[in-house]
């Protein structure tokens, strides 16, 4: 089935089978491999990617299922050699470690700033508890959200 | 993980999607959010050979508030009813349940008719929409019936859904203004591991445990005892919910899970908020 939809602000057709999932579609087919494979299973947020806006997990998306929708990956945020101002305050906070759940957590972020641009630290910590990190023990990460929520 | 391969289906309306469900029969399945679906496909559980996608259904994604009722169309996801302001104002109670449910993610992409459909013991609206005593209206190739929720559920993963059966919606009818309305629960993992709903009202006041059992399960004596006592003595609620919980348990026979309960019932009445007016 033919699939239309934006990617990171261009039009795109994708042919792929009906049971194609959006993470293999990303990462395989239009080699964005950003968004990654952690769990598998809707609980870890490593492929989290925007669809019109909200949070998905990419992982268990049907790629049919963002036919006429606006996807952004973490590869659509930044501008050129300008990091997106939530990419920013994760270099500035040295908000991650190893980094594999950095682009999830950085687009969950980028979901609170959109839906919640005036969001207090519960707020924050809630959009955070929906991805795990193993890590950094997330105080870098709520810094850093909050410079965001600032900035943006 | 990968999944066998399907065809999908996008009917827009009602009617087109029953007939593709009959005309597949046991080879189709209702895909709304597939928060559940595709991760049994993806762990080989089930492999539908067609996939009946119901977003395209504008029927489905009605929503509306009425003083008496909340009207929610099986295919309106968790993260609408969280982010209702006229809900959060009526019923604050659904509002907060919602907003623990699963993650954001799932939250953004699952319906509330598939988590009724699905039966998942551990459902949270389930409990709270069981207390609040539901309606679910149904459509098949038969026409169209009401049931209630209570009877709707009829066990792990088991409902009276019969073949080429859609859930429209759900009706929620709201306990007077100022009956309070409360939910509570404790989540070990992911999903609920023990939660209680109540409701407190002068002439009605219903007590319902989640999660521990295959469906929710009803503690008429700890609702009793609330009743006359106008809400008071919870004391007396816990244990009768002890009690209840010990009694259906036998089988698995734990004290722990009884007392959980219990607390959960004590939270639930502490955490009840007054239902007001629109
Ligand atoms: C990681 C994770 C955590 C979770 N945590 C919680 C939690 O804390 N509390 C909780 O309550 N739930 C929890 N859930 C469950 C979640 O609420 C459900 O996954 C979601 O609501 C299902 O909706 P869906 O639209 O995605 O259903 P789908 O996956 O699309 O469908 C599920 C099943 O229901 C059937 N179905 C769906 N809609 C209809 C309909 N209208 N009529 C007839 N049949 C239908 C489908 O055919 C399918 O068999 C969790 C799920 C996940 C994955
Ligand atoms: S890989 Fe999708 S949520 Fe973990
Ligand atoms: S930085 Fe390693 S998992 Fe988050």
């Amino acid at each position: 089935m033919e699939t239309e939809f934006t990617l990171n602000g261009h039009a795109e057709v994708v042919d792929a089978p009906d049971h194609e999932l959006l993470i293999d579609t990303l990462r395989a087919r239009m080699r964005l491999t950003g968004t990654k494979r952690s769990c598998d299973v809707e609980i870890c947020g490593a492929c989290t990617v925007l669809r019109d806006g909200q949070a998905i997990s990419a992982c268990t998306t049907l790629t049919a299922d963002v036919d006429g929708a606006d996807v952004v990956t973490v590869e659509g945020l930044a501008d050129g050699d300008e990091l997106h101002p939530v990419q920013q305050a994760f270099v500035d906070h040295s908000a991650a470690q190893c980094g594999f759940c950095t682009p999830g957590m950085v687009m969950s972020v980028v979901a609170l700033c959109l839906e919640y641009p005036d969001a207090d630290e519960e707020r924050i910590k809630e959009y955070l508890s929906s991805t795990l990190c193993r890590c950094t023990g997330y105080v870098k990460i709520i810094e850093a959200a909050q410079q965001a929520l600032e900035q943006m | 993980m990968s999944m066998s391969p399907f065809e999908l289906h996008r009917p827009d309306d009602l009617l087109s999607a029953v007939r593709l469900l009959e005309k597949y029969g046991d080879d189709a399945v209702l895909h709304m959010g597939g928060t559940e679906l595709l991760l049994l496909m993806k762990l080989g559980f089930a492999q539908p050979g067609h996939l009946i996608d119901g977003k395209r259904i504008a029927d489905l994604k009605r929503l509306e508030v009425a003083d008496d009722r909340l009207t929610i169309g099986a295919g309106v996801t968790h993260r609408r009813i969280e982010r209702h302001r006229d809900i959060a104002h009526m019923m604050p109670a659904l509002v907060s349940l919602e907003k623990a449910v699963a993650n954001i993610r799932v939250r953004n992409a699952g319906t509330l008719g598939g988590n009724l459909c699905f039966a998942e013991p551990h459902s949270d609206p389930a409990t709270l929409l069981a207390a609040l005593d539901a309606t679910v209206d149904l459509v098949g190739p038969q026409g169209g019936r009401t049931l209630p929720l209570r009877e709707f559920l009829i066990g792990a993963f088991a409902t009276a859904l019969a073949p080429a059966e859609i859930m429209t919606r759900i009706t929620v009818p709201l306990p007077r203004v100022g009956a309070r309305v409360g939910y509570h629960r404790l989540a070990l993992k992911e999903r609920p591991t023990v939660a209680a709903a109540v409701v407190l009202d002068d002439r009605r006041c219903e007590v319902w445990i989640g999660a521990l059992t295959a469906k929710p399960l009803p503690v008429p004596e700890a609702a009793a005892v609330l009743a006359s006592s106008a809400g008071r003595d919870v004391t007396a609620a816990a244990e009768a919910t002890r009690a209840a919980v010990l009694a259906v348990d036998a089988g698995e026979g734990d004290d722990y899970r009884a007392q959980l309960a219990s607390v959960m019932v004590r939270r639930a009445v502490a955490d009840a908020q007054p239902r007001l007016a629109l």
